[in-house]
């Protein structure tokens, strides 16, 4: 039995489709933050397979998944900062009592 | 032909991240679905050391599972009250979400399917990159360098430092 390239592709489709459910079910504004954090995994996954299958000798997925972790750092530390002001504000973080900004 | 502790090191990877991310997205309580993101994580990091990206696994492992995590744990900690659950969603919502990710999911496992003579590629051996290589790709301006990127990402950086600030502070 080999180890080919499918075999590490679906378990990272598998979780970016949980992602993608989490993203548009949940209610808690952090909850949806760890959903993207699932999707962002899902898509590293994917370059280094990629890479490693198919450009094996070159860098290029590895160094993709390089910056994308540092980019999601920030992003997520930026987003937790502004939902701990929203919570400070409206007291709240379920996105449904949240809606001032609404028409 | 891989060795078997190989493989069944790729199954418990393979499993463990579809059941914790399963679980991640569906736990009630949202303190346990941070802690199942962090085994999702761990998951991934050795999926990158099974791959020979040890560096990679390092980083996964450093800036995800200690950084990102420990963000979350406070974050939940300082906007949930104790004991407080995530009420249950109604079965509208539920199925409209379901079926977006059960289509997302079936668009891609056919596309990937259809390429069957790329995707039964066997694993080529490939040498571990080191990391005296890595750092001379990553400050570099040939043409594989990425140099420019290096800068952009610290300057998005510090960006990111000064906004976190005044975002989150007291006024």
């Amino acid at each position: 039995m080999n180890l080919t390239l499918l075999m590490y592709l679906i378990p990272s489709l598998i979780m970016f489709g949980c992602g993608v459910y989490g993203f548009l079910t949940r209610k808690n504004m952090i909850a949806i933050m760890i959903s993207l954090e699932l999707m962002l995994n899902s898509i590293d996954i994917n370059f280094v397979v990629f890479n490693r299958y198919l450009f094996h000798g070159q860098m290029e997925g590895m160094f993709f998944t390089l910056f994308a972790i540092a980019i999601a750092a920030a992003e997520t530390a930026l987003a937790l900062a502004i939902i701990i002001n929203v919570f400070r504000i409206a007291k709240d973080v379920d996105i449904n009592k949240i809606n001032k900004l609404k028409f | 032909m891989e060795s078997l502790g190989n493989i069944i090191m790729y199954f418990v990877i393979a499993l463990a991240i579809i059941v914790f991310s399963v679980l991640t997205v569906t736990s009630r309580k949202i303190l346990r679905s941070a802690t199942y993101l962090l085994f999702v994580l761990f998951a991934t990091a050795a999926l990158y050391f099974q791959l020979d990206y040890a560096f990679l696994g390092a980083v996964q492992i450093a800036v995800y599972a200690g950084g990102i995590v420990v963000l979350f744990v406070f974050s939940i900690l300082l906007t949930q009250k104790p004991g407080e659950d995530a009420k249950p969603l109604d079965s509208h919502h539920r199925w409209l979400g379901l079926l977006a990710a059960v289509a997302g999911i079936a668009v891609c496992a056919v596309a990937l399917f259809s390429y069957t003579q790329f995707c039964g590629q066997q694993l080529p051996d490939m040498a571990d990159p080191d990391i005296a290589q890595i750092g001379h790709f990553l400050l570099s301006t040939d043409k594989f360098g990425y140099l420019l990127p290096f800068e952009a990402v610290s300057v998005l950086l510090l960006a990111c430092i000064i906004g976190g600030v005044v975002i989150a502070r007291r006024r």
